[in-house]
Order: C-alpha cells, then structure tokens, then sequence
C-alpha cells in the first residue's frame, strides 16, 4: 500500500516557493475533505427532510405497508413491505448472478485461449456499460413476453413449490423477471471482483497442485477457491449493494402492489427504489418527504452491505498477504 | 513410482479403481470440438426434421448432448476423475455463453427495433407540440439535455475527483489516507436514486420546494461520478513512476510545479480514460434525473438553471410509461441512440488507454 508514498521523497522546501505549495497541497486536500462533507451532507439532508413527515406519520414507518401519506389529518405509511420487496428481488438476482459470476471469471482465468482472454473480459464489462434504462426496456419490451410461456410452464409443473404457485401473471412483469435482469446487471460487478482475486492466486499453489497430478478442476479446488472465497464474497456483496438499490429495471418491468408475497410468478411487490421512482413526480406535501424517508432507508441498508463488503474484501487480502 | 504419489489429496467418490494405471486412455485431443460439432448437426437435423428449429432451443439441446457423451465418453475412457474435469470444463464455457446471451440479446433488440426511427428526422427535432400518440417528434431536445447535463457534472466531478486522486497518492498519510480511501468506496455504493433525492433534499433547503432543473440534475450525476474519477485516476496515479518525481526534485523544481509539470501530464492519457469511462457510466443514469431534472418537457432547453429539461434516459423511460406502440418505437430509437454514445465512449476510451499508456511497466 505504501510502495509508492511521495511523502518519503519530499523535497526539503526552501522559503519562497512554499505559497505554491501550501496552496496546491490546500487545494487537493479541500478536495479530499469536499468529498467526505457530501457524504456527510448526503445523509443530513435526507434527514432533515425525511423527518417533518415521519414525525406526522401516525403509523409504525418500520413495520406498516400501505403507503398513504397525502391523507389529511393522519398520514400513515411505512417501508416494510418496500423493503421486503427490495430484499427478496436483490437476493433472488444474487443467487441467480454468483454462480454464474464465479463460472465466468474461471473461464476468463483459467479456460479461454490466453490471446482472447482480455476481449472476453471486456465482453463482460460491456453488460456493466449498458444503461439501466435500457435493461428495463428490453425487460418490458422482449423478455417480458418470451417468459410467460415458462412461467405458465413453470406453475403447472413447479406449482407444487410455495414460490411457483400459479396462476402465472399473463404479462410476466413479475419480480422474478425484474430479478433476472437485476441479476445480468450485478454479473460484471461479481465477474469483475471474482477475476481480480482469482487472477492474485499464487503461482506456487496453483503449479504444485498440478504436479501432484490434479486435474484442473482439482487445482481450481485446491488452491483458487479457498484463496478466491473472501474476493468472491465481497464481490458478491457488491453486487447485493447495487442490486438492492437499482431502480430503472424494476420500475420499467414490475407491474407493483404494496404487499408482502412469496409468489414470484405473480405480480405484486414492489422495491424502495422503484417506489420513489414511481411516486415522486406525482408526490405533494408530506408525500416527497415520506420518499425522502424510503430513500434513508435504502441508504442504510446498501450502506451497511457495502462497508460489508470492503471489510470483507480488505480482511482476505490481509490474510492472503 | 508407486501409485500412491499420484493420488490427489482430497479423493472423491467417484475415484475410480484404486489401481491407478498411470497410461490409463485418452481421448484423442480433437474429440471435444469433433462431438461438439457432430452434436450440433444432429440436434439441428432432428430439429428441422420436426420443423421445430429456434437457435435457443438448437443450443441447448445441443450443449445437454454434448454433456452427456463428453463426460460418459470420458469416464469409460479415462475414469472418474477426469470426466469431472470435463463436466466442470463444460460448466464453466456454458457460464460464459450463458452471460454473452443476455448482451447479445440487448444489443439485437435495440439496433433492430431502434432502427425504424433512427434517422436524421429523430435526431434533430423535439417533441414541442407533438401528442404523444402523433407519429412525428424526436428527441433532439433529449439530446441536448444529455450533453448539458452531463457536462456539466463532468466540470463539477473532474476537478474535484482528480484532486482528490492527487491527494490520496501525493500527499495523504496514515488514518486521513485510510479515511477518505475506505469512504469513497463507498461513497461509490450509493444508489443512485438516493443521489437524487439528496439533490431534491438540498434544492428544498435551498430554493423551497418544486425547484426543477437541469443543475439539479447535474449536481446528482456528479455525486455518482466523483468516485468513479478519484478510484481511476488514483490507480493511474500510482502508475507514474517514483523515478521521475525524485528526478524533477532533484532539480529543484517545487512539489506542486513537479506534480502539475510531471506527474499529471505523465498520466494523462490514463486519467483521460478514467474520465470517459466515468462519463460512460453516468450518462445513462435516469433515476437520479426523474427526481431532479423533472420527467415532462418537451420543449429545447440549452439553461440548466431554467426548469426542467428532457434527456435520453428519461426521454425513453417516459414514452415506456406512455405505453402506446409509437412511444415504443421512440423510446427503442432514443435507447439506440443512448447505447451508440455509450459505446462510442466506452471504446474510445480504451483505444486511448491502449495506445497512449505509460510504458512504466
């Protein structure tokens, strides 16, 4: 971390040229501590908004599921069924997303021809390139429609299962669909991470496996994968931060209810995100600040998931060192 | 040689016989593309046969077969151990295809149903007395609130973002270093709809409430992109090498003229790179810009400081919401148009990192 540190070969100053200097360091450190007072001012602001309407809110905002804020005399509105929805949506991508993930950084480390390798890896970084709107319109525009013959399929067959239980929305704009997008979004991020980490193992590890006679799979066992876990695991945590608070897919795809429900093929549920997206420009009054408060939330939540994350990811590479 | 050297440390189940025959067969080296190739014939023949044909249909059974005859050829042949290697060999191609489908699939939908409208007309009007369901209008207006409001966020996030970078490898020691490293990563896990709200939360303190403009936008972008540019120029940064900085030092030249005169024009096809990739990201982004930069003009606006103004993301989420056939087809051409810049950005910017990178290493 400190390989490169200028501080070590700092010039020994001489008197006159210092006023550039003070200024410049000044400069670039304002910039530095610019940036820590917006994410202070981030959490503030929403605060000071959030609270006119959480202080009138006559309902439990933790534990209540309708959302009606506009009500003259006693608005009552609460997350919990938002944040029901923005959770199971964000885990169903994330169990959907991982093993693929980690599938693909093997193939772009260990499998794909070396001299393709690096077009294959940018390959994948273009899925992270393409604007979330865009995942949303292709959502509702061609996967929508091409999934409900499966999801017919999967409640006849699948039914049984509490989760597929039918009837299948006729639309598929379900949270399972939302879900699948959600999950080609988070797979660059989880790729990304996967390969760095798999890339670092050491080759030592890797070549004795191999001369004792491993297949490749067993080396990927052997050494890659127990050295790998704590990168995979944050990047998967990363992925949990960015799909918990994507919007635009969600919004554009799922047909929402303000409800709590197991039924992936049916509509209904809906996520904080795409709840604010949804209601703000209709919001008045105590309605915007109610948002503001669904928007605190979220940023709990994806905050304590991404420091999670970077602890996890900064302990691995402590240990690996 | 005794048999036992070869035996792997964590046997499995399916080990095969315990006499290991260390010159047990091998597939010929040619049988995996030979099957996989003689597979797809005949699923595709069988298909055909039955007028079934559908190239998701001919992939997958295609690959099933493959599977199947690959590893029970391979566990006749070579025995358990190596037919587990070349079922997760198959697995982990599948992963890859499986993840390519998905982009293939965006970028197909998008360039055939985007270009029914894509033309000069969509690109140089705006929708200013169109009715949504009117087969005329463009997004011209969309176009230049993307190019104001992006631009605007990229002189605010440039500045500050490469400052910080230079901070962070010049300057920055010991817990303030680690301070501001461990809040800037997450800083860039902020979703980006709670950007937005800050910006609604900060323009109610500021101007009261139903203050709408392209600033507004702006501003919410930039907090999603100063992390970006302060991640990517700080590892460019890292790149320049410590020779050159002693060297400037040793000829008396100031720490701040070293970093202005050598260290960042050193860099600078690199930050370059970070920059456009940081755009690429940004530009995109349509939650933030619902909340701030308001979902209903139809009308060109260059102000960002005058009411709301339209741009690509939001000018394809709102025709979405309309919901008739003609909105699609709008919303499909702007999602061309959106993806084209993106793309255009995204490989600039790698052709610029390619060719003009330090040769440090």
């Amino acid at each position: 971390m400190t390989t490169t540190d200028a501080p070590e070969t700092a010039p020994p100053s001489s008197g006159k040229r210092r006023i550039g200097d003070v200024a410049f360091a000044g400069l670039a450190r304002g910039s530095g501590i610019l940036i820590l007072l917006i994410l202070a001012g981030v959490a503030a602001f929403l605060i000071v908004q959030a609270w006119p309407s959480l202080a009138a809110n006559t309902a439990n905002f933790l534990t209540t599921m309708a959302w009606e804020p506009n009500v003259r005399e006693d608005p009552a509105f609460g997350v919990a069924a938002l944040a029901f929805g923005t959770v199971l949506a964000a885990a169903i991508a994330l169990l959907l997303a991982t093993p693929v993930a980690i599938g693909i950084a093997l193939f772009i480390v260990f499998y794909a021809p070396r001299r393709l390798a690096s077009l294959l890896g940018y390959m994948v970084d273009l899925l992270a390139a393409i604007p979330s709107v865009v995942y949303g319109l292709w959502g509702i525009g061609f996967l929508a429609p091409q999934l409900v013959p499966v999801y017919q399929a999967m409640a006849r067959y699948l039914g049984w299962i509490p989760l597929f239980s039918g009837p299948a929305s006729t639309s598929a704009r379900t949270i399972l669909t939302a879900s699948v997008v959600l999950a080609v979004m988070v797979l660059p991020i989880i790729t990304a991470m996967s390969r760095d980490v798999f890339r670092q193992t050491p080759q030592g590890h890797r070549e004795a496996a191999l001369a004792m006679g491993a297949t490749r799979w067993e080396m990927i066992q052997l050494a890659v994968l127990p050295f790998g876990k704590s990168g995979v695991i944050g990047g998967a945590m990363l992925g949990l931060g960015r799909a918990l608070g994507e919007t635009m897919a969600v919004a554009m795809i799922l047909s929402p209810a303000l409800v709590v429900s197991w039924d992936l093929l049916q509509s209904g549920n809906q996520t904080i995100a795409a709840h604010i997206a949804l209601q703000y420009p209709e919001a008045t009054g105590y309605g915007v600040s109610a948002l503001i408060a669904a928007g605190l939330v979220l940023f709990a939540i994806t905050l304590v998931v991404n420091m999670g994350a970077r602890y996890v990811v900064a302990r691995g590479n402590k240990e690996s060192r | 040689m005794s048999t036992t050297t070869t035996q792997p440390p964590a046997p499995g189940p399916g080990m095969g016989s315990p006499r290991i025959n260390l010159r047990s067969g091998t597939l010929p080296r040619r049988f995996p593309a030979a099957l996989l190739a003689s597979c797809a014939a005949v699923v595709a023949g069988v298909l055909l046969a039955f007028s079934s044909f559908g190239f998701l249909l001919w992939g997958v059974l295609t690959a099933v077969a493959y599977v199947v005859i690959a590893v029970t050829a391979s566990a006749r042949v070579e025995g358990g151990r190596k037919a587990k290697d070349r079922l997760v060999t198959s697995i982990v191609y599948m992963c890859f295809l499986l993840a390519m489908l998905p982009l293939a699939s965006v970028l197909w939908t998008v360039f055939t149903n985007g270009m029914n409208r894509l033309d000069i007309y969509f690109l140089s009007v705006s929708m200013n007395g169109v009715l949504p369901s009117m087969d005329a209008g463009g997004a011209y207006h969309a176009i230049v609130g993307t190019l104001a409001i992006t631009g605007m966020a990229t002189l605010i996030s440039v500045p500050i973002g490469v400052m910080t970078a230079v901070y962070l490898v010049e300057y920055a020691q010991g817990r303030m270093k680690q301070l501001l490293m461990f809040f800037v990563d997450v800083m860039t896990g902020i979703p980006s709809i709670v950007a937005g709200l800050f910006v609604v939360a900060l323009w109610m303190v500021l101007f009261g409430p139903g203050h709408t403009n392209g600033a507004a936008g702006a501003i919410a972008l930039a907090v999603l992109m100063i992390p970006v540019v302060v991640r990517s120029s700080e590892e460019m940064l890292r790149l320049v090498p410590q020779d050159l900085r002693e060297a400037a030092y040793a000829l008396g030249v100031p720490r701040w003229r070293t970093i202005t005169k050598v260290v960042l024009p050193t860099s600078a096809a690199g930050l370059t790179t970070g920059i456009m990739l940081a755009i690429a990201r940004v530009i995109g982004e349509t939650a933030p810009l619902i909340l701030t930069a308001g979902t209903s003009a139809v009308s060109i606006n260059w102000n960002l400081f005058d009411g709301q103004m339209m741009n690509l993301p939001v000018f394809i989420y709102s025709q979405v919401r309309m919901g008739g056939a003609i909105n699609y087809e709008r919303a499909w051409a702007a999602a061309l148009t959106l993806i084209l810049v993106v793309m255009l950005l995204f490989f600039l910017a790698r052709m610029i990192g390619g060719l003009f990178a330090p040769k440090a290493r």
